[in-house]
């Protein structure tokens, strides 16, 4: 399954992933940084794409049986 | 449907056109200093940033709908928190160099200079609008806070072109802070 992560050390929290996430899956922590909800995210890389600070890869992760 | 707050771009491009016509207008731009701060005093995080910043959704419709950006990686050294931070204490630093002359216009030292500076070095003659009707100290202070707007706005638009539309952001020295009182704020919820 792909996820995205994000690089929550220089995550700026203006929240773009957060308003093109088709899914709703990204929100700012307390405008802090964001955080993905794993099980909602499909990886389809839109927040990636958006992302003005380049803090956010989607990467395959091992899907727990 | 979309909510009332994703227009405030407009609000942000009238601002912006509006000094061109009358400088007292900068004034209201203090809401863009004063709002996000407060919200995020109160706990309310970057919600300015992320509903109501009507400059970053300009930025959004320039180089996203109208495709006025190249959408390249931003240099990794813009996202540093020495780069973010040192660009906030030399805003800052602009900041009260900007009030000082205010204040010198009000005890009377100096005269009001009616230029709107550029990058905090280009003078541009802005002697089109009365500000007779106002106290001297009033207008100068909205030439150094219109010069403030436009110099950032400049920047923004630069860095909208060579990177992602909403580059600004990422060095906006309004995001820093507030992200600077979150952090202080909810600094035991962090992970």
């Amino acid at each position: 399954m792909k996820k995205a992560m994000v690089n929550q050390a220089e995550c700026v929290a203006c929240g773009v992933c957060e308003k093109n996430c088709p899914r709703k899956a990204i929100t700012i922590f307390h405008g802090i940084y964001a955080q993905v909800n794993e099980d909602l995210c499909i990886g389809c890389r839109k927040c990636e794409r958006v992302c003005p600070a380049s803090v956010i890869q989607v990467v395959q992760k091992e899907v727990a049986s | 449907m979309k909510k009332w707050y994703e227009y405030l771009w407009i609000f942000s491009a009238v601002y912006m056109i509006s000094g061109f016509f009358n400088i007292l207008y900068a004034w209201i731009g203090m809401i863009c200093f004063i709002t996000p701060l407060l919200l995020s005093i109160i706990g309310k995080g970057k919600i300015y940033c992320n509903r109501y910043c009507g400059r970053g959704q300009l930025f959004e419709l320039l180089g996203g709908r109208l495709k006025l950006s190249s959408n390249r990686n931003i240099p990794a050294f813009i996202r540093s928190k020495w780069f973010r931070y040192g660009f906030l204490a030399f805003f800052m630093t602009m900041f009260a160099i900007m009030i000082f002359s205010t204040y010198l216009v009000y005890n009377g030292t100096n005269s009001l200079k009616e230029v709107v500076t550029l990058l905090w070095t280009i003078k541009l003659p802005w002697n089109w609008t009365n500000t007779g009707a106002v106290s001297p100290w009033v207008a100068q202070f909205a030439f150094g806070f219109y010069s403030v707007m436009l110099t950032s706005t400049i920047f923004g638009l630069i860095t909208m072109y060579f990177f992602k539309p909403r580059s600004w952001c990422v060095y906006c020295p309004m995001g820093t802070m507030t992200q600077g009182i979150s952090m202080l704020k909810y600094r035991g919820k962090v992970k």
